[in-house]
Formats: C-alpha cells, structure tokens, sequence
C-alpha cells in the first residue's frame, strides 16, 4: 500500500511536467508467416518515463517491445507494418541504419544473457564497437560507470577479468543493464528483465529501473502486476494482438477503463 | 462371497499388489545387471582388440626403426682432395673395401656372398655422401655402409635363433685332408647331439605319419582286393597293393634308419643340409662341423683360421665359442657362410645398430634397406597443408553463411541436403572427380601433392561444414540477441562472439576431417599419387606419395624388411594422428580459456 502511495506522488509530479513523446507507434501490426500477432497498435512512449507493457501471454507484448529496436528483423517470416518514430523519424525509414538504431534504442532481455567473456569485456563490448571511446582510459571510465550505474561496481570490482558467467543470475541480469547503458543509448528495452531472478533480485533490479528513469526512457514487458505497479509511471494492456487500453498507471491500476484490464489486473483472466 | 466362486474376477488387492511390484522389480533388476555386463563386456573387448592392433604394430615396427650398419674403410683417403666427386669410380672403391673387410671370400662365389651381405645400395650410397659432402674425398676413414635386409633380420635374431655358448674346456684344430678336426673332452658338444637328434626325431615323426597314411591306403586296396567280385577291380587293387607295399617298405626302411640314428648310444652324425648347423669360432675362424661325434668334429673351414690364431696347439677354454642354429640351413635365407662372415665382421667391431637414418631420411626404394618414409611423410604434410588452406576456410564460411546469413528456402534446404549427402560419397568418387577435373580438364601435374589436396579437401569438406554448423547452431541465441541488442551488426555478432564460441567444436571437425584425409588412400590412387617415387618432394607441384598410399605399396612387398617397414610407417602414421588430436585438445583448451 505504501508503495501505492509512493506511485501516486511520483505520478502527481509527471502530471505537472508533461513529456513529450520520445517513441511512437501508429497503426503498427507485425506478422509471423500468415498469422497475424499485432494489430494496428498505436502507442506512445513519453520521454524519461517507464511504460509497462502488461498482458496475458502470447497477447504480442514482447512483439511490440522488440519492434521498437528492429529485434524482429533476425526473424526471417516477420513482418512489420505501420510506422514506428525514434524523436519523430521513422526507424524503419530505408535509410535508418539499424546498428544505430539499436546502439540508441538498448535492449535487457528475459534470461541473463551476459557474453562468455570477463566482466570487464562485456561492458567495454558495445562502446568499442561503436568507437565510442578513443583510449583505454575513457573505456575503463566508462566501464566503471556503468557498472556502479547498475549498481553491480562495489560488488565486482575486484574480479572485472573473471568471466561474466560466473556471477549470480541477479547481478548478470544487472550486468546485462550495465552492458546497455555503456552505449549510453536514449530508450531502454526490457524483456520481462526480472522473470529470471529471486524476490531480492527482482527488487535491486527494480530499484535500479527507478533510478534509471532520471536518464533513459525505459519500456519494460513484465508479467508481474505488482511489478508494473511499483516501477512504470505509464501501462498499456495489450490482449490477443490489440492495445486493450494504455494510460497513467496509478489510474489503470485503481480505475481501468476497459473490463478486460479490470478482469485481468484482478486475476480474474490470463 | 461371490468373489470366491468367480474364478474369473481379477481383484487387484495390496498384497496382489505389491507381490507382483516385487516381481517386477527383480525382473528390472536383472535387466539392469545383464546390461551392465553387456556394457562392460563390448567396452572390455574393444579393449583388448586396440591392444592386440596397437601391440601387434608396435612389436613389428618397433625394430624397423633401427638398422645395422658396417664400417667400411672406404678408401677416400687415396683420392686427391678437391676431385669433383661426379668422376670418382665409386664400385672400385667399394668392391675394395668388401675385400678389404673380407679378404679370404677370394672365390667367385665366396666374393657374391661377401657382397650380398651388404645393402645393393652402397655405391649409390657412398655416390650420395660424397656428393653431399666434398670434404669426404681426400680424409681417411670408415664410412658406414647399411648392411643387406636378410643381414639386418639375422643381427636383429629374427631369421633364426642361434644358441651361443663358450665351452670352458680347451679345443684342439688339427689339420686333415679334406678340412680340419676339432677333438674337445667328451660330452662338450652335447648340447648340438641332442639338437641333431631332435631334429631327427621330428623327421622320423613326420615319416611315422606318411607311413601310416600309406598303411591305411594298403588296407583299403588289399579289402577291395578281397572283397570285390569283379575281376577287372581286383586286379586293379592288387597291383596297387603291390606298389603300396614295396613303398611302406622303403618308408619303413627310411623310419627305422632315423630312429636307429637317434638312439644310437654312439653318436657318429652327417650334419646334412637339413639337420641344424654347428658352427665352433675359435682361432680367428670359424668351422662348420660336417660330422659330429661327442668329443670329435669333423668340419670345414667356413672363414679360416688366422695364422696367428692356427698354430697346431690346443685353444684354451674360454677362446673359442660354439653356435647351434636350430633352424636347417635349407629351411632359412641365411645361409651358414653368410653368419660366419658376418660374425667374423661383429667380432671386429665393424657391425654397429645405429637409428635408421635412412629410413627416416629417404624416398621410396625397391631395395628394402634403402626404403624411407621421409619422402611420403612429406608428400603427406605438402598433400595437408593444401587440403586444409582449401577446406578450412572453404568449409567455415560456408557453413556460416548456411547457418546465419542464408534464407531459409528451396534453395538452401537443397544445398543442405546434398552437402549431407556429400559426406556420404564413396571416397573414391572424388578421385575419379579430380582425374576428370584437375588432371585431365585443367591440365595439373600428376602425382601432385597440390592436386592429392584438392582431392582430399573436397572429400574433407562436407565433414567441416556439418561439424561447423552444428557447433554454429550450438552456440545459444541468446548470444546473438545480446550482441544484437547491443547494437553490433549480423557480421560482428557472428565473428565476436558466435565464431569464437563455435571454435572448438569447429577445429573438431576439422581434425577429424584432416584425421581422415590423412589416412585416405582411395581418392589418391586415381590421381596418380601411388606411382613409385624416388625423389623426396621439394614443392607443392612435385610427384609425390602420401603415407597411407606407402603403406598400402610396401604391404605387397614380400620382403621382410617391408613388412617391418609397413609396421613402422603405419606407426609414424599414428603418430602424426596423435601429434593432431593432441594439437586439438590443445588449441580447445586456449580457446576455451577465454572465456
């Protein structure tokens, strides 16, 4: 309840700030072969804000998510269709170079996924390929802030060359955050980030979303209605393949609109 | 109450239950146990079959790695220094030498024996050295000259067993007319008598066993002869029960003579042909006895006495020695002039076993002594090399691009399934595809290592690709999103992180297609590569032959030097298969280490 409460503050003050749109999907609906998982789904994505996609599995949350960095791309039977805009630019524009869109647009996905290589390494990765720094120096900085960003510095900095795949299923989650934020990209994708890790580790991660909001633009798919509650300011419900209703969460939360929400952030459905 | 009176109702009670749980139980136990033993049994005899291989091989080729050589005293030093070593008459010096060492083989047939103890090779031999080394020409000394295979096999006591003792009684030679007398204390050749006579009595076994199938045949025709009414057959059968008889008389004859010779309280025997040899080394000769009796042999003179050694006085115990031969001289390849001379040569110290130099440092031959390895060996790493700079990269791209870049359509499934296929093929197949192809469409040299390897990498190659792609597809997706989501492009996710993590498994593959390709020899014969070649190859483009192909050509060799030599090849062959998986084992290790 008083996490409730502290929702409530947090919204009262983002009503009072408008902000302005950072993503935006309009009419956008993505096909697997012939079937369709997404229809025409307009939605947009404030800046410096995190938006919780809920919804019953298979309702194209996760579809939508990774439309938004081009993720679907590697699947080859996947179409997308409609217009999705990164600051008012189409991404899938011909010209958009998807490298840069993804360097801009970083992704945290459901299973810890850190690379087979040190710490150190996992992180300095995406700025060296994208020559975001010019010598060691700046890469080790960058490194170093991006871990205490995702809060994992303290606990590792004395093993940066052990291999990332040794540490904990909570702190490799917050590795994985630390290797998307060293590319300092404007939107944070998260894929169910916490459907991996224990309640204590899903409440670090959490905290470190909270924290992350001051900078990044955050969209994160969760399964969890307690979750979307205490860390998105914005929810949209999404159910077979259609945006059942999007608005500000403490109001989705206590006052959905649509009976579908109602019945599913109750537990009555999915 | 009803239950009881329906004999047929099946009621499944607890007890029911768990008895028949029990039951079942002892049933899976057994199972369990019979496949365990199985298990271990198929595990055991595989075993015991890799250690029957590997001994086998080992035992053969073990002593094919080294060779007896003769020091010769090659007269270089009688040639002026600087002479261009092209004009230098090579078997003069030779033939010298061989007098040299063995000045009493003065007969025609004596001085053929004395040279056949050595390697037919040595002119050519000592032509090589002295071509190689200049200096040679002018400086005194011995130059080691490989002795002849059958030598080679007698020193290493592979063509018969001889049994030496030095009798520690005196012996005394003395001269008679048509050779010498060798009188020694009783009993102090005893040891040959007994085996003499067991060689006797192994003969007189073997007439034991004709005589009594001749008897048998006797029986046989002398019933007939009796039984049948048939005039024309019981004439028949009486005329062969005649020659018969007189036959098992003669055999007989024979039978009795060998036992009476090996009973005999007085033993006075002709050493023939067929009986072992005895041969007695003292006096700077060495004697071949030609009638033995306890204390007396008459012998022969096989390499004579020396005249300091022959002085008419006895020789005291210890100075000379006795040599039995078991085997008869007929029934070996090395006769007892051959061992004599030979050991005339051991007992000056001109017989040396030394690491067998040329068989680790020449070509092919048709001379057994003169065959190496070094030129397949060779032709082998040459026929690699080209196959791996050809189905390496060929095979890794390939499979990257099947397995992260290319559509999944007709196309590709149809690629797929042929490149499944091809690992299929007879390897035979791609040798008739390189004569066509290389040889005979774009004109490449035959026998070459440039062409073998093109051959054995298209053969390698469908095993690189299907080990790449499997080891590719290994490598978790979630790695590839990681990169991806981090914003490298399809290439960098695939050479940073897919292409590393797929390394082992990939250099796996690619051993075990080198493994198989090394030890091909199908595909090569098609393209010229078993043809008998000399020369050690110097370049991608020379004739050359391969390991397994010099293997396959010696085994058909009867010599049996060759066949040591097939042991050996097959052994170095191992030996390469081991130096590669262990290179793999190693480059895994690195490669897994970093991460």
């Amino acid at each position: 309840m008083n996490l409730m409460s502290g929702v409530e503050q947090e919204a009262a003050v983002n009503q009072a700030i408008e902000p302005s749109i950072k993503m935006r999907g309009e009419k956008v609906s993505v096909f697997y072969g012939d079937k369709q998982a997404l229809f025409d789904v307009d939605l947009d994505i404030p800046e410096c804000q995190v938006m919780a996609l809920i919804g019953p599995s298979g309702c194209g949350k996760s579809t939508f998510l990774r439309c938004l960095n081009r993720m679907n791309d590697t699947i080859d039977i996947c179409r997308v269709s409609g217009n999705i805009q990164l600051d008012n630019e189409d991404i899938y524009a011909p010209h958009v170079d998807v490298v840069e869109l993804r360097a801009r647009v970083g992704m945290v996905f459901q299973k810890p996924n850190p690379f087979p290589k040190s710490i150190f390494e996992n992180v300095a990765y995406g700025p060296r390929i994208h020559g975001l720094t010019k010598d060691r120096t700046d890469l080790e900085e960058v490194v170093t802030t991006s871990l205490q960003r995702a809060g994992l510095f303290e606990e590792v900095k004395d093993r940066l060359d052990e291999p990332g795949t040794g540490l904990s299923g909570g702190q490799q989650q917050r590795l994985c955050i630390a290797r998307a934020i060293a590319v300092s990209p404007e939107v944070i994708l998260m894929d169910e980030p916490c459907s991996a890790l224990d309640p204590i580790a899903t409440a670090i991660v959490e905290e470190l979303i909270a924290e992350l909001r001051e900078n990044y633009t955050i969209v994160i798919v969760t399964h969890s209605m307690q979750q979307a509650a205490r860390v998105s300011q914005k929810t949209a419900m999404f159910h077979l393949g259609n945006l059942v209703e999007v608005d500000e969460t403490d109001t989705m939360f206590t006052n959905p609109k649509s009976q579908k929400t109602q019945d599913y952030i109750t537990g009555r459905y999915g | 109450m009803t239950d009881i009176s329906q004999p047929d109702a099946f009621r499944l009670t607890k007890e029911l239950a768990r008895e028949r749980r029990q039951a079942q139980i002892n049933k899976r136990f057994a199972a369990e146990t019979r496949f365990k033993y199985l298990g271990l049994g198929a595990v055991a005899l595989a075993v015991a079959f890799l250690g029957l291989l590997l001994s086998t091989v080992v035992f053969q080729g073990l002593p094919a790695f080294a060779y007896h050589y003769v020091k010769m005293p090659i007269a270089f030093g009688g040639i002026k220094a600087g002479t261009d070593p092209k004009t230098v008459d090579y078997d003069t010096l030779y033939k010298d030498a061989v007098k040299e060492v063995l000045p009493f083989a003065s007969g025609r047939k004596d001085r053929r024996v004395a040279r056949g103890l050595f390697s037919a090779g040595s002119v050519i031999l000592l032509q090589r050295q002295a071509n190689e080394t200049p200096e040679l020409l002018g400086t005194e000394g011995d130059v080691y000259i490989p002795v002849s295979d059958f030598t080679d096999l007698y020193l290493k006591e592979l063509v018969a067993k001889n049994d030496v003792s030095r009798p520690s009684v005196s012996l005394t030679i003395s001269k008679a007319d048509s050779g010498y007398i060798l009188t020694a204390p009783a009993g102090t050749f005893g040891r040959a008598i007994s085996d003499v006579r067991q060689a006797i009595g192994d003969r007189a076994e073997a007439q034991f066993r004709e005589l009594s199938s001749l008897r048998k045949n006797l029986a046989e025709q002398a019933r007939i002869a009796g039984s049948s009414s048939a005039e024309a057959v019981v004439q028949k059968a009486k005329e062969a029960t005649e020659a018969l008889s007189s036959q098992v008389e003669r055999k007989q004859a024979g039978y009795d003579a060998l036992i009476a010779r090996q009973t005999a309280s007085e033993i006075n025997e002709k050493m023939d042909a067929i009986l072992p040899s005895l041969l007695v080394h003292a006096a700077g000769g060495t004697f071949k006895a030609t009638m033995l009796s306890s204390g007396k042999v008459e012998a022969v003179a096989l390499v004579p006495p020396s005249a300091e050694g022959f002085t008419g006085a006895g020789v005291a115990a210890g100075d000379w020695t006795l040599r039995t031969i078991k085997v008869a001289e007929s029934n070996r390849k090395f006769s007892d002039k051959e061992v004599a001379m030979i050991e005339k040569l051991r007992s000056e110290d001109r017989i040396e076993r030394r690491w067998n130099s040329i068989f680790f440092g020449y070509g092919a031959s048709r001379e057994p002594e003169m065959a190496g390895v070094w030129g397949a060996v060779v032709g082998s790493f040459f026929t690699m090399l080209v196959t791996l700079a050809i189905a390496f990269p060929l095979g890794v791209s390939s499979a990257i691009y099947l397995e992260e870049f290319a559509p999944k359509n007709r196309i590709t499934q149809l690629i797929e399934v042929n490149i499944n296929n091809l690992a299929a093929v007879p390897s035979i197949v791609f040798g008739l595809l390189g004569l066509a192809v290389f040889l005979n469409w774009f004109s490449m040299p035959r026998s070459a290592p440039l062409v073998g390897g093109a051959v054995l990498a298209l053969m390698t190659l469908p095993t690189i690709i299907i080990a790449s792609r499997a080891a590719l597809k290994a490598v978790p997706p979630s790695i590839r999103e990681a990169a991806l989501g981090v914003g490298a492009s399809r290439i960098q996710a695939v050479f940073h992180h897919v292409l590393p993590l797929a390394m082992p498994g990939i250099l796996t593959g690619t051993i075990i297609g080198m493994a198989q390709a090394l030890g091909e020899t199908a595909p090569l014969l098609m393209i010229g590569m078993v043809a008998f070649i000399v020369d050690v190859p110097g370049s991608f483009t020379d004739p050359a032959t391969v390991l397994p192909v010099q293997i396959f050509m010696w085994a058909d060799f009867p010599e049996p030097l060759f066949q040591q030599k097939t042991a050996a090849a097959i052994l170095i062959l191992l030996g390469f298969l081991v130096i590669m998986n262990a290179i793999a084992v190693l480059l895994r290790k690195r490669f897994e280490r970093r991460w």
